[in-house]
């Protein structure tokens, strides 16, 4: 390949804050001081914390400096599986900074705030359109929290059942935030493996699902990339013996205006607004996680609830069968006005022409490269593939080199080492706003990578070169804590 | 649409090279009684009709900028400088993802190094972590903490704590077989340190500081208490900047010191996105729930950041996990750590002053008018006062001059009819604070 995305240009180094600081310096406009003082009590009171003293310029440079050493999707593809990295379009930053949003108190008198609760009724109607569902709430504030939110309406519709079950069954391919949200509810997760085509079968459902049993937890389509096309049937099962069926939709990229996940059987599902609906990362939130329910579970979604008299909107409490709070206010409510925004700006066949996009995409990705690298299941995958460092093995060389060397070439590593059930997995999600120009050259980095691999692999054993640090040493990092400065 | 970038050509290749003939054919692997005919949406609106629509619904909001809202109770108004929006603006920090691969993500991880830092030293505990969601999830992950330290299932927290983070505890302990119980507030407002059990089968007592009614904790002498007890020391807070001025739960026995961190540059946004701030001894460390950034060095020596201790985390330890938190509030941890930067440390010392010198101001005025201070516990940008029962009627009539004249207490505490919440930042002139007092004497 003539000429990477990736090469090196000037960056700064930049110290800590704190070893930049020099005392009498202020970054920042004191208000005046326009009543008397009034002490407080000398027992009450201290020197103050011990931060760093800057002027506003020294700020700016200390942060601009340090986003100079990040990637993001706004700095190129960042196909990382399962996350869903697809642009994160500017205009939603715009409607969630407009003050009539940003400047609201959440315990405004109804009166004064029915614009956002309007929006946030419709959202709410938009993710229930979208999945199938009956009824949503938007509280939870990331996917772990939505997870969990979900696991806590299996349990209080159990308990209201009568009989609390004591176990749930998580897929192998599952994320790993299933097993630990369902570990907060009391129930002990029972791994139940794919089959050899990755994915589920009734056969293997059955026998693990029994009366002390809550349900299953199933991610669609599943970390493999692939389609549980069998979930209506393992749903029926769970269902006929008293077991409900929770889907991460994490994935729901994939399927947007594509599947009625009401129809596959599903009784709960969360979404990540921050994956399939656009908004920023932020390099590890804020996120949000909305559920969403079918009727004979909506008693128990968190509080309040938002609805809607006529032309008011108002919150309600009074759900006394409701899980309760899981958030101080509402949720991410900024996050749900981007979420929103992207909805509106798509429209329904924009939804489902980026599922579509998604799909082929990862179709795409996955024939051109499957001579390079071993593909353990071949056949039409969703929104993401998974390879493996199998071919590569022999000439000592890993997942874990390969996804250094990427960032060389330009590119961020795709998720590695995930899913379990593949080992040396190389986890690609390119998402629909990736282009087939930048597609072409992310598949010639690859296929570089896939020749270095054989003929020079110290190369690869040295990656990354371009970027601002070496390959760290995570090790020592773990052994010695050293968490603050 | 202008995301997709994809020409009729560009699908007519790809499908080629796919092997199939249409985009349908794609989802030839799910079976058609999953299949979906159609949305039923609004049709696409144009980035200027989205623009419109949007400016219709918030101007049906009302923004702090637009009234007077003396509002606190757990989401406070402060100023912003425009540097800190500007910074968090920059498309490498906000579109990357959580800092898996460190050596092309040195930006957010420095930066979250440096919170956790500024965060440990604001609270004078030895370590924090990279954020939770908000302050009332980061006060239940701090109990089941505790839980999972002490091996015991009881914990106690003061009424005076900020109703809803106690509702939000009670949701994570429904299922976990772990006992909550609440302990009640003096005359003066603050917790009573005799009133949880002193037998050692606890696991954790939590106050908060300043606490919902406004009023500043004696930390010392519930940690002493706690800790005869065997218990955890637990304190929540909802408005950090008070730590400017206040001593830190850190200096006085907190073991595990929480609460909300969107005062600190982070808009009010109807509550959240806000910052779950948390931070602990290190003897605690491997207990933690969420993500941390450690100091490393790369192959040359040269200084670097990693996510670190990841042992203790969901996607390796699974359903043994410290907690199922992944994605946290980075992106707002970033945020406080810039303005606790502009600020530094004169200017957060002389806000936190500041914050006193306004809500004194109004405390006194309101008092002279007979809306007197319900308790007599020192405050910091918030009191409660208890007013005539005529005081409603007149509250009614503020709103629709754009003053929102506190928050009824009533509704949270049945004893309290009649008092209010007042909050007075350094947003509020002396003016404003003078009109609020003339109008409800009136």
């Amino acid at each position: 390949m003539k000429e990477t995305v990736g090469t090196t240009g000037l960056v700064f180094n930049e110290p800590l804050l704190w070893e930049k600081s020099k005392k009498g310096r202020m970054g920042y406009a004191l208000p005046k001081a326009d009543v008397p003082h009034a002490p407080l009590d000398a027992a009450l009171v201290s020197e103050g914390p011990d931060f760093p003293e800057l002027s506003e310029v020294d700020v700016v440079r200390h942060y601009t400096r340090l986003s100079q050493w990040n990637y993001g999707v706004d700095s190129g593809m960042y196909p990382l599986g399962s996350c869903t990295m697809k642009y994160n379009p500017k205009t939603n930053e715009r409607q969630a900074a407009l003050s009539g949003f940003a400047g609201a108190h959440p315990l405004l008198p109804e009166a004064l705030c029915q614009g956002i609760l309007e929006l946030l009724f419709h959202l709410e109607r938009y993710l229930a359109e979208i999945t199938g569902m009956d009824a949503v709430s938007l509280q939870p504030a990331a996917g772990a929290q939505g997870e969990l939110a979900g696991m806590l309406v299996i349990h209080a519709y159990h308990r209201n059942q009568g009989r609390q079950r004591l176990k749930i069954l998580v897929p192998d391919t599952a994320h790993g935030t299933n097993p630990a949200s369902a570990a907060l509810c009391g129930y002990r997760s029972v791994p139940v493996p794919s089959g050899a085509r990755g994915i589920l079968t009734p056969d293997m459902v059955a026998p693990l699902m029994d009366e002390d049993t809550a349900g299953i937890m199933i991610t669609n389509p599943n970390t493999l990339g692939l389609f549980e096309k069998n979930v209506k049937a393992i749903a029926a099962l769970v269902h006929d013996r008293g077991g409900l069926v929770y889907c991460d939709g994490a994935n729901m990229n994939a399927l947007l205006g594509m599947v009625d996940m009401a129809a596959t059987g599903v009784d709960v599902l969360h979404l990540n607004l921050h994956k399939t609906f656009s908004t920023p990362h932020g390099g590890g939130g804020p996120g949000s996680g909305p559920i969403c329910v079918k009727k004979h579970l909506a008693p128990f979604l968190p509080v309040p609830r938002i609805l809607k008299k006529g032309k008011t909107y108002r919150l309600s409490e009074a759900f006394p069968e409701s899980i309760g709070k899981l958030h101080a206010f509402f949720g991410n409510t900024g996050v749900m006005i981007k979420a929103y925004s992207y909805i509106l700006s798509m429209g329904p066949n924009g939804l489902k022409r980026a599922s579509q996009l998604a799909v082929l995409n990862a179709n795409y990705v996955r024939k051109r490269l499957k001579d390079c690298f071993h593909l353990p299941h071949d056949g039409l995958c969703m929104h993401e593939c998974v390879f493996s460092d199998k071919h590569q093995l022999p000439h000592h060389v890993t997942t874990l080199d390969m996804a250094k060397r990427l960032m060389d070439y330009g590119f961020h590593p795709p998720t590695i080492y995930f899913p379990l059930v593949v080992s040396g997995a190389l986890m690609i999600e390119p998402t629909e706003t990736e282009s087939k120009e930048t597609l072409d050259r992310f598949i010639e980095a690859l296929r570089a990578i896939a020749r270095e691999a054989r003929e020079t692999p110290q190369t690869l054993k040295n990656a990354p070169g371009r970027c601002k640090v070496r390959r760290l040493d995570e090790v020592g990092a773990a052994r010695r804590p050293c968490l603050t400065g | 649409m202008r995301y997709l970038p994809h020409t009729e050509e560009d699908i007519a290749q790809m499908l080629r090279v796919v092997g199939v003939d249409t985009l349908e054919d794609l989802f030839a692997p799910i079976p058609p009684d999953c299949r979906r005919p159609s949305l039923s949406l609004p049709e696409a609106k144009s980035e200027w009709e989205l623009n419109a629509h949007m400016d219709g619904l918030a101007a049906k909001t009302t923004p702090a900028g637009a009234c007077k809202n003396f509002l606190g109770a757990g989401s406070y108004e402060h100023f912003i400088p425009a540097v800190v929006p500007y910074l968090l603006g920059r498309g490498e920090f906000v579109t990357s993802y959580t800092p898996y691969q460190p050596e092309i993500s040195q930006g957010t991880l420095q930066g979250i190094y440096e919170y956790q830092t500024l965060t440990a030293r604001l609270l004078g505990m030895e370590v924090a972590n990279a954020s939770m969601y908000d302050g009332a999830s980061a006060f239940a992950e701090a109990l089941l903490m505790a839980c999972r330290i002490t091996r015991k299932n009881r914990v106690a927290l003061s009424r005076a704590i900020h109703p809803h983070y106690r509702r939000v505890v009670q949701t994570y302990f429904a299922p976990s077989g772990y006992a909550l119980e609440t302990f009640s507030f003096l005359k003066d407002g603050t917790s009573d340190p005799e009133g949880f059990p002193k037998e050692t089968d606890l696991a954790a007592v939590a106050v908060q500081s300043p606490n919902f009614f406004g009023c500043i904790e004696d930390l010392w002498r519930f940690s002493e208490k706690a800790h005869a007890a065997g218990a955890l020391f637990v304190t929540v807070f909802t408005e950090p900047l008070a730590w400017g001025l206040l001593k830190n739960p850190g200096s006085q026995g907190a073991d595990i010191a929480c609460g909300e961190g969107q005062s600190l540059g982070i808009p009010q946004s109807f509550g959240g996105p806000g910052l779950g701030m948390f931070a602990t001894k290190m003897a605690h460390v491997r207990h933690m729930p969420g993500r941390l950034v450690g100091k490393t060095t790369d192959l040359d020596g040269k200084r670097g950041f990693v996510l670190t201790l990841a042992t203790r985390e969901q996607h390796i330890r699974r359903e043994k996990a410290t907690s199922n938190i992944c994605t946290n509030n980075s992106l707002c941890a970033l945020c406080a750590a810039m303005y606790m930067a502009s600020l530094g440390k004169s200017g957060f010392k002389a806000l936190a002053r500041i914050n006193v010198d306004k809500s004194m101001y109004l405390k006194r005025r309101l008092a002279q008018k007979g809306l007197t201070p319900a308790f007599q516990g020192s405050t910091f940008n918030e009191f409660t006062v208890k007013a005539g029962p005529e005081f409603a009627k007149k509250r009614k009539h503020l709103l629709k001059k754009g003053i929102i004249a506190g928050l009824p207490l009533a509704p949270y505490y049945p004893e309290l009819a009649d008092h209010y919440l007042f909050c007075a930042t350094e947003t509020k002139t002396r003016k404003d604070l003078d009109t609020l007092v003339s109008e409800v004497t009136s």
